[in-house]
Order: C-alpha cells, then sequence, then structure tokens
C-alpha cells in the first residue's frame, strides 16, 4: 500500500530534500558501503520500534487469533479451546451480517460524497480568489475536532424540535424531521456529519495536487484560446485522476472503520439500524463480555479488509 | 542602530512575500477561471456559502454556550433576548473534570508524539542509511504492519493491558499508539535524500552512527519531522476509540473520552454541553491558526500514507 501510494504522491510532496531525489539516491547508496563494518548500530537503531512494533501490534494479532478459538471470557479466568466454533457461529450469525452491511452502507454514502465536495472545495480555492486564509480555516477547522465534540455540535443542530435545523424546517413549514430517531434517516444523519467532519482532510490533498499542476500547461491553454471550463476539463481534472484514486482508496479504508461517531451519536440505534461491524465488536466484547467471540468477529472483517487493500494493490503495481 | 533595522527589513520581507503571494494568486485567478467578473462572483459566492454552511456547527454551539441555560432551550435564536452570558463556562470549569482531562490528553498526546516520532526516525534512519542482516526481513514486516488496523486490536489489546497492569494508566493510553509504521516509510523516503556525501565526511571525522543521525540527518529533515509530529499529535490528542477502552476511571481519561460520559450525566443542559465542547475544541483551533502553514503541509504530505 505505501509502496505504490509512496511513487503516486510524488506530485504532492515538496519538501526541499525532493527536488535532488534522484541525484542523492545514488550518494545515499554509495554512502551505505563502508557502513557495512557498523553492522550492529542498525540493529539498536531498530531495536525501539520493533520491540514496541512486537508487543503492541504483532503479539496482539497473535494473541487475538488465539482468543477467538477460545471460549474467553472478561469475566471468568479460564478458558478453553473450541477450534473453529466461534468462526461458524459468527458465519451464522444475522447481526454480523447487518452489521458488515452498515458498514459498507455507511462507507458508500460517506466516501461519494466525501471525495466530490473536498473536489469541489480545492477547486474553488485554487482559483485564488481572495480570503484563502479564511476558507482553508473554514473547511479544515472541523477535522481538528475530537469525535465528542462532533458528537455534541451535531446533536445539538439534530436535537428534535427546537434544534437549529428542525426550527428551520418549521419555518419553511415542513414537519420535524427525526435525524437521529428515524431508522430510515438516521445513517444519512450520520454521514452528513461525517462528510462535514472529515472532508477538510481530502481538501488540502487535493489542494496539494493542485498545487503540483505546471502554470505553463494553464498558460499554453490560455493562448490557444481555451476558456475556462476547457481549461478545467482538458487540465485540471486529468492531472487530478492519480490523487483521487489515491483519496478514494485510503477514504475506503477509513470509513469502513467507522465507530466513534456512530456510537456518540446513536450509539447504533435506533433499533440497531445504524451498529457498525466494529461497536458489534466492542458489544461482543466489553458489554456481553464474550472476547473470544469478539475477536473471532474483529478478524472476519480483518480478513475483508485485508483482500480489499490486496486486491487494490494488485492494479497499481502493474500502472508503476 | 542594528536592531530597528533588521526589524525592518524582516518588516519588508515579509511585506513583499505577502506581495508576492498575492500577486501569485491573482496570476492563478487569471489562469483558472478567467477574467469575467461574473465567473468570480459566482465562485466567490459558493465559497461564501460553503465556508459559511462549514462554520455553522461552531458558530451556533458559540452562540449557545454563552446563552443562559434557561434561554438555551427554547426555539432556536441566534440573539438571546436575556442577553449574553460566562455562567455555563463558569459552571463548566468549576465542577467539572474538564480541565483535568484536557491536562491528561496533552499529556499523552506530547508523550504520544515524543515517542512515534523518535522511535519512527531511528527506525527509518536505520532502514535508509545503515546496512545490518535481516533488514529487508524487518523492512518487510514493517510494510506488512501498515495493513493492520488498529481498531481490529481493542480486543486482545485489552487483554494484554489487563495482564500488564497497564488498564487506567497514562501508559496504557500512550504505548499502544506509538507504533506507526507509515510514519517510519514517510520518514525514509525522506531519509534516503539526505546526501551521502555529507554521512562520509561525517564518518572522515570519525563521528559515530548516533551522531550522524543527530547532527546531520534530524536537523536536515526537520520539515518533514515537524509534519509527521504534527500529524501524529492531531491523531493522538482526538483518538477516541483506544483511550475509551483502556480506562474507566475519569481520573485517568482523556477529553474525548471524558467529555462522552458527561453528555450522558448533563443530557439537557445545552449551554453547557456546548461550552465544554467549545473548550475542548479550542486548543487544536488555536494551534492550527498559529500554524496553518505548516499543518497545511504537514497534511499534504503525510496524509498520503496517513488515516
Amino acid at each position: 500500500m505505501t509502496a505504490s501510494s509512496t511513487s503516486l504522491s510524488a506530485p504532492v510532496t515538496r519538501l526541499p530534500g525532493r527536488a535532488t531525489g534522484s541525484r542523492t539516491r545514488t550518494g545515499a547508496a554509495a554512502a551505505r558501503r563502508p557502513l557495512r563494518e557498523r553492522d550492529r548500530s542498525g540493529y539498536l537503531f531498530v531495536a525501539p520500534f520493533a520491540v514496541a512494533t512486537g508487543l503492541f501490534l504483532l503479539w496482539p494479532t497473535i494473541y487475538g487469533l488465539w482468543m477467538s478459538l477460545t471460549d474467553q471470557s472478561l469475566t471468568a479466568t479460564e478458558s478453553s479451546f473450541i477450534g473453529f466454533d466461534n468462526y461458524v457461529e459468527a458465519f451464522g450469525d444475522p447481526q454480523v451480517w447487518t452489521t458488515l452491511w452498515h458498514t459498507v452502507w455507511f462507507t458508500v454514502l460517506s466516501t461519494v460524497p466525501l471525495v466530490i465536495v473536498a473536489l469541489v472545495m480545492a477547486l474553488l480555492v485554487h482559483t485564488g480568489l481572495p480570503g484563502q486564509w479564511v476558507w482553508r480555516m473554514a473547511f479544515f477547522a472541523p477535522f481538528l475536532l475530537t469525535s465528542a465534540v462532533v458528537a455534541s455540535l451535531s446533536s445539538w443542530l439534530f436535537q428534535p424540535d427546537i434544534g437549529l435545523l428542525d426550527t428551520w424546517l418549521a419555518n419553511l413549514g415542513l414537519g420535524p424531521v427525526g435525524w437521529l430517531t428515524d431508522e430510515n434517516v438516521a445513517m444519512f444523519s450520520i454521514a452528513l456529519v461525517t462528510v462535514w467532519w472529515t472532508v477538510g482532510f481530502n481538501f488540502l490533498l487535493y489542494l496539494a495536487a493542485l498545487q503540483g499542476i505546471p502554470q505553463q500547461q494553464y498558460e499554453a491553454a490560455t493562448i490557444d484560446g481555451a476558456g475556462g471550463w476547457r481549461r478545467l476539463f482538458a487540465i485540471t481534472v486529468p492531472q487530478l485522476k492519480t490523487i483521487t484514486g489515491v483519496i478514494v482508496v485510503l477514504q475506503l479504508l477509513a470509513s469502513m472503520k467507522v465507530f466513534d461517531q456512530i456510537y456518540l451519536l446513536t450509539a447504533g440505534g435506533p433499533n440497531g439500524s445504524t451498529r457498525p461491524i466494529l461497536e458489534y465488536v466492542y458489544d461482543m466484547g466489553f458489554t456481553n463480555y464474550r472476547l473470544g467471540y469478539a475477536s473471532a468477529i474483529s478478524y472476519v472483517f480483518f480478513a475483508l479488509i485485508l483482500v480489499f487493500t490486496l486486491v487494490r494493490l494488485l492494479p497499481t503495481k502493474k500502472e508503476a | 542602530m542594528a536592531v530597528p533595522a533588521s526589524v525592518s527589513t524582516m518588516v519588508t520581507a515579509r511585506r513583499s512575500a505577502l506581495q508576492q503571494t498575492r500577486a501569485d494568486n491573482r496570476t492563478l485567478t487569471k489562469l483558472t477561471i478567467g477574467p469575467s467578473p461574473w465567473v468570480r462572483a459566482g465562485a466567490l459566492a459558493a465559497l461564501v456559502v460553503l465556508a459559511g454552511l462549514w462554520l455553522l456547527p461552531l458558530a451556533w454551539g458559540a452562540v449557545t454556550s454563552f446563552k443562559h441555560e434557561a434561554e438555551a432551550a427554547l426555539p432556536a435564536s441566534w440573539w438571546p433576548s436575556q442577553g449574553w452570558t460566562l455562567d455555563a463556562y463558569r459552571q463548566v470549569l468549576g465542577h467539572s473534570e474538564l480541565l483535568g482531562w484536557m491536562w491528561n490528553s496533552l499529556v499523552v498526546a506530547a508523550l504520544v508524539t515524543a515517542l512515534t516520532v523518535l522511535i519512527s526516525a531511528m527506525a527509518a534512519f536505520a532502514f535508509s542509511q545503515t546496512l545490518f542482516k535481516g533488514r529487508g526481513l524487518l523492512q518487510f514486516l514493517t510494510l506488512a504492519s501498515i495493513m493492520m488496523p488498529g481498531q481490529i486490536l481493542i480486543v486482545p489489546l485489552f487483554k494484554q493491558m489487563q495482564a500488564m497492569g497497564l488498564v487506567d494508566s497514562v501508559a496504557g493510553i500512550v504505548l499502544p499508539q506509538v507504533v506507526a509504521p507509515v510514519m517510519v516509510f514517510i520518514l525514509k523516503r525522506f531519509f534516503d535524500a539526505v546526501p551521502g556525501e555529507l554521512l562520509d565526511a561525517a564518518r572522515i571525522d570519525g563521528a559515530g552512527t548516533w551522531r550522524m543521525f543527530w547532527t546531520i540527518v534530524v536537523p536536515l529533515s526537520r520539515s518533514i519531522l515537524v509534519a509527521v509530529a504534527i500529524f501524529v499529535f492531531i491523531g493522538a490528542w482526538n483518538n477516541f476509540l483506544w483511550p475509551f477502552i483502556v480506562t474507566t476511571d475519569p481520573q485517568f481519561m482523556t477529553l474525548p473520552v471524558g467529555l462522552s460520559t458527561v453528555k450522558n450525566a448533563y443530557g439537557v443542559q445545552y449551554a453547557q454541553n456546548m461550552a465544554s465542547a467549545m473548550i475542548a475544541a479550542l486548543p487544536l483551533l488555536v494551534v492550527f491558526m498559529l500554524f496553518q502553514r505548516r499543518i497545511v503541509q504537514g497534511v499534504a504530505t503525510t496524509g498520503m500514507g496517513g488515516q
């Protein structure tokens, strides 16, 4: 994943070191040879990171896999090996499928506007119109809020009857909407909040990519008599293809891990209609105390993410 | 004499930089949407509407936080008839653990940032500028671990923390967050570009590996290190899931976790709720206003591998 995004991100990295990359890389390679004698120091430098990764990433991964094969509980100290029973149960558990579907539905609902709105914002700001500082601040500020603040602010807006949104609707003669209480609406409300909250990040990625487009191309097009729209669709949009691919994948992966805002806004309700799979894992493990079963569900979910990640790695390798 | 002179040069430099930016923006406008005043007005109007919408929730929260509690629950009005008040802030700061949670968040985020940047930079240096047996394998493992989403590990990690006695402790919140393989690769990419001649020269002067890392590579990579640090700090300050899992005692809660418990306790006190939200939002918003350029650049350079 990083291997591919490394090459893809070249246009947006504009730090001094990059410019001389091709020349100095050979220099760095040459410099490595004499270091051979100091082999040991490399170990010392990797050691802290390797120990931390081993302890807090590798070991829990293995331990979790083991847990998923047991009937371990949060309260009991003893547990026994039960083979693949948890996995069999998970595949037959309708809640696993429902919450997985909610996760996918949320991912679709949030990813599409999160890419399109970010692009529109970046294109508008990239016009160089006055107030650059204000636009950047306005679009990125929500990203700096923690999920609990996002939940407070948005549930206040969504408040039935006295909330700002319902008040506005009432002024227009429209009935109150059960933003977070109507099963048919809640997921849309959550997606709306998520777009407001995190679009600033994609906006900045787009903006950086736009700044990487050589101005000469626009100048040449202007001389050739291309109008504003023509320049937008003939120069700007084609140059954004690569970054769009990266943003879509990053966004899909981020959206699939949704938990915070749903847990804090609706706690998965109404009637479990917004509960994502990560919340099901949490509920199973920490509310129902079934740690073994919760681990098994995490691994089913992980397998899906992994397949998705690997599948998307294949075509980009070829392109590069 | 020298001081005012240098100040005035700085001011002039700053002013000319500003003029340069303005001129660049004007050129950009000409190049992207052209000279038509109608198109410009349209784009500007779109920006104003979008920015207004995006600031609305914060603005509405701010207005509510300065209202009297009795009036906050009345149908929405932007101008309270009973006047503005700081009551909600007084209540929240005087009678809740908000400041304590903020302090916890600051400690946690600072520790996570310092440790993550240090160990990631060291590992990136080792991968980039030293040769040792197993380097390829370790690099591959690091690359593979990027694909492991931390959220999957909450259950086994919690059990592990219980066994290590780290539930409800700063170490328990911080340590699992310092593993950031993505950052190692972002940094490695920049360390690869450090000129080998510089390291050769240092080696001839008898510098050890640690000194080469600390006196050559780190200073040369300051901008990317700052970018990574900012990114890690924002992530750690705002992280909810892991601190939420590993703390049960309010004394150890970070701001996001603490706030989420208050919401249930004072569910109907809207002005106070909004006051807490404003206080919680303020630190990073101020940091952003101060370091906007760096943060924007940081997101652009590290964001690709992050999230």
